[in-house]
């Protein structure tokens, strides 16, 4: 018996009892739709934690000074700036695992510009900090090197502080005030978006790091800095970056073997890896739930093709008498199971992206639809058609022909 | 005239648990090719049990069943479909047709088996149909038509295949007189004309007289083998009063 000609026949039987087909394939449809669903939110939320990952720059490790211990009392880290610019050219040009080092100072000011005025954190930085953080410039031109000789009043703002300050207009050569000192604009920084714990990394200000000091932050320490950020040669290197850096500092700081570090350093990459690790895992059990309701159709299936074999013995004992064999007629409930599963399988895709469509709309929660997602759920709906039809298939074939033809 | 079945001392017992239950006895039986026999016997004298042999839809325990020369008591089952695909056509007291689908389709059924082209087998299905003075009716679906125009569906079934070998089981006994002498008009015709070897299991003998040979079971072995000169059937309906109407079942 030929392959199209079982497919009609399949297609004849299915569409003689509507109602039980539709409601057979609503197990898959449900199945299918539940993983494609489920595996977009997942890869979703994986997608949306790796573009944070780079948004932040690759590969960044930050030196931050404290925690200083003061009259008994330990303070925080940062607390007490421990860390110099000096620290941070060693850090540059000393050690192998490393390829850039910014020292960095910052602070919660108020930028005024005409009668607008928006609080936002000022960073003073070198040149490199932008190249770490592997941050472009949308308009003008990044810090210069003759900016930090200079101590220029010169100043870059991140897409939150512009569109909030000077709204569609181009700020590049305009003037804000930061603390009083007028600063020309030389350039807008390119939006980065949400960090994995939602800071808006837009909303900053960058000024030369020898303007911030002077004017801005230094009075208190001065040559001193809150933090330097450093980022390795390379994923691998991250490890002995960290190491390097701790064993020059102490020897820097002239701290003695059993003294606590006066810094610390922390690697965010790893950090966001773990947050993107907890997502894998989240994806992969809520993907392993939905092939559950799978497997339950599944299950349905078998069930209704059960009962089809039983009413359709008779069916079965003709077909037999006029020549079928025991394989034709195997094939023709084998392809009846299928044809249920592959349809449910469409029906499911369709439903499944549709709500994930739906979930991203209305729950603004990311979704990611990849077309492995979409061939894996369809193929394992038809594994599930073949491996659930196969018993019932089988049990229609090892019929008796005599024994069929005389079933009432 | 050539021999187209043979049985050597055909044996079938069934097993029910442990009890032994003998349908057949040891059955010795040749039919030429063009005959047209009539088994009788009481129900279980294993007439049954012998047609379905015949027919390979069951496998003796013992002895041998040739057919046109051929052993096939030791067949697998999938080459005993195969014989009953190309050689053997079945005709039954309750027609056996697939509900729901149409008469053409059900005269297909058998050339879906052995991958007959959807040309040929409307062809030779639409032939078929057409000798069955069926006309009109290829898709009309087996309730709505009448208990002899189903059989007739079920014959020309059984003829779409060619075969050498008609086996009818008690093909009249769902049906009135008049339409029951109409299906034996057409197996005498088939007979008659197209040479098709045809055997019929009855409990009448009012059927069996069309039959030329008569062969009676009883416990499982042949009790009596008579060759007759048959009744006519077609001389018996033009002497049945003239109904307004076609007989329905």
């Amino acid at each position: 018996m030929n392959f199209p000609m079982t497919l009609r026949i399949a297609f004849k039987a299915l569409g003689r009892n509507k109602m039980r087909s539709g409601l057979t394939m609503l197990g898959i449809i449900i199945g299918v739709g539940a993983v494609i669903a489920m595996i977009a939110i997942g890869s979703g939320a994986k997608t949306r934690i790796q573009e944070q990952i780079a948004s932040m720059g690759s590969n960044l490790l930050i030196v931050l000074s404290g925690s200083s211990t003061s009259g008994g009392f330990r303070w925080g880290s940062g607390s007490v700036p421990t860390l110099t610019v000096e620290d941070s050219k060693a850090i540059a040009s000393e050690l192998s695992a490393v390829k850039y080092a910014a020292p960095v100072l910052q602070g919660v000011t108020q930028v005024v510009s005409g009668n607008q005025n928006w609080a936002t954190i000022t960073f003073a930085s070198t040149p490199e900090a932008f190249l770490i953080r592997d941050w472009a410039i949308m308009n003008g031109r990044s810090l210069i090197q003759s900016d930090i000789d200079g101590a220029a009043k010169v100043c870059l703002l991140g897409r939150t502080v512009v569109d909030n300050l000077f709204g569609e207009m181009d700020p590049v050569g305009q003037v804000v005030r930061i603390k009083k000192f007028p600063f020309i604009i030389v350039g807008v920084l390119a939006q980065k978006g949400q960090t994995t714990w939602g800071q808006d990394q837009d909303d900053v200000v960058y000024v030369p790091l020898t303007t911030g000091m002077r004017l801005l932050f230094g009075q208190q320490f001065p040559g001193m800095v809150r933090s330097i950020s450093v980022q390795a040669t390379g994923p691998d290197t991250m490890k002995l970056a960290e190491e390097q850096i701790t064993s020059l500092l102490r020897q820097r700081h002239r701290i003695r073997a059993n003294q606590d570090n006066d810094f610390t350093v922390r690697n965010l990459t790893e950090a966001m890896s773990a947050a993107e690790e907890s997502a894998k895992v989240m994806s992969i059990l809520l993907g392993a739930i939905a092939s559950i309701s799978l497997l339950v159709g599944g299950i349905g299936i078998m069930n209704i093709m059960l009962v089809s074999v039983t009413e359709r013995t008779r069916e079965i004992g003709i077909r037999m008498a006029v020549g079928a064999r025991g394989r034709d007629i195997l094939y023709q409930f084998l392809i009846e199971a299928l044809v249920l599963s592959l349809i449910g399988g469409i029906i499911g895709i369709v439903i499944g992206v549709g709500a994930s469509k739906l979930i991203s709309q209305f729950f603004k929660w990311p979704t990611l639809i990849s077309i492995q997602a979409l061939i894996l759920s369809f193929s394992f709906a038809g594994g599930v058609g073949i491996f659930f039809g196969f018993y019932p298939a089988r049990k229609a074939a090892s019929l008796d022909p005599i024994e069929a033809l005389r079933y009432e | 005239m050539a021999e187209l079945i043979r049985t050597e001392h055909l044996v079938k017992t069934y097993y029910l648990g442990e009890v032994q239950v003998p349908a057949l006895k040891g059955v010795d039986l040749t039919i030429q090719a063009g005959e047209f026999v009539a088994i009788m016997g009481a129900s279980g004298s294993g007439k049954s049990t012998f047609m379905n042999i015949l027919g390979c839809l069951d496998r003796p325990t013992q002895g041998k069943y040739f057919l046109e020369g051929e052993d096939v008591s030791g067949l697998t089952r999938d080459e005993l479909a195969r014989i009953r695909n190309k050689r053997i056509g079945f005709v039954f007291q309750n027609f056996n047709l697939l509900g729901r689908t149409s008469a053409l389709e059900n005269i297909e059924l058998p050339l879906f088996y052995n991958n007959s082209s959807s040309r040929e087998r409307h062809q030779r299905a639409m032939e078929a149909l057409t000798i069955m003075g069926l006309q009109g009716r290829e898709h009309h679906f087996p309730s709505q038509i009448s208990g002899g125009q189903q059989q007739r569906v079920a014959i020309a079934r059984a003829l779409v295949n060619r075969p050498s070998l008609i086996l009818a089981d008690e093909p009249t006994g769902n049906l009135d007189t008049r339409t029951s002498l109409e299906i034996m008009e057409i197996f005498q015709k088939l007979n008659q004309e197209s040479r098709i070897t045809i055997i019929l299991v009855t409990h009448e003998m009012d059927i069996a007289r069309y039959a030329g040979r008569q062969v009676v079971f009883r416990d499982g072995i042949v009790i009596k083998d008579e060759t007759f000169q048959p009744r006519q059937a077609a001389e018996n309906l033009s002497q049945l009063p003239q109904p307004g109407k076609e007989g329905a079942s």
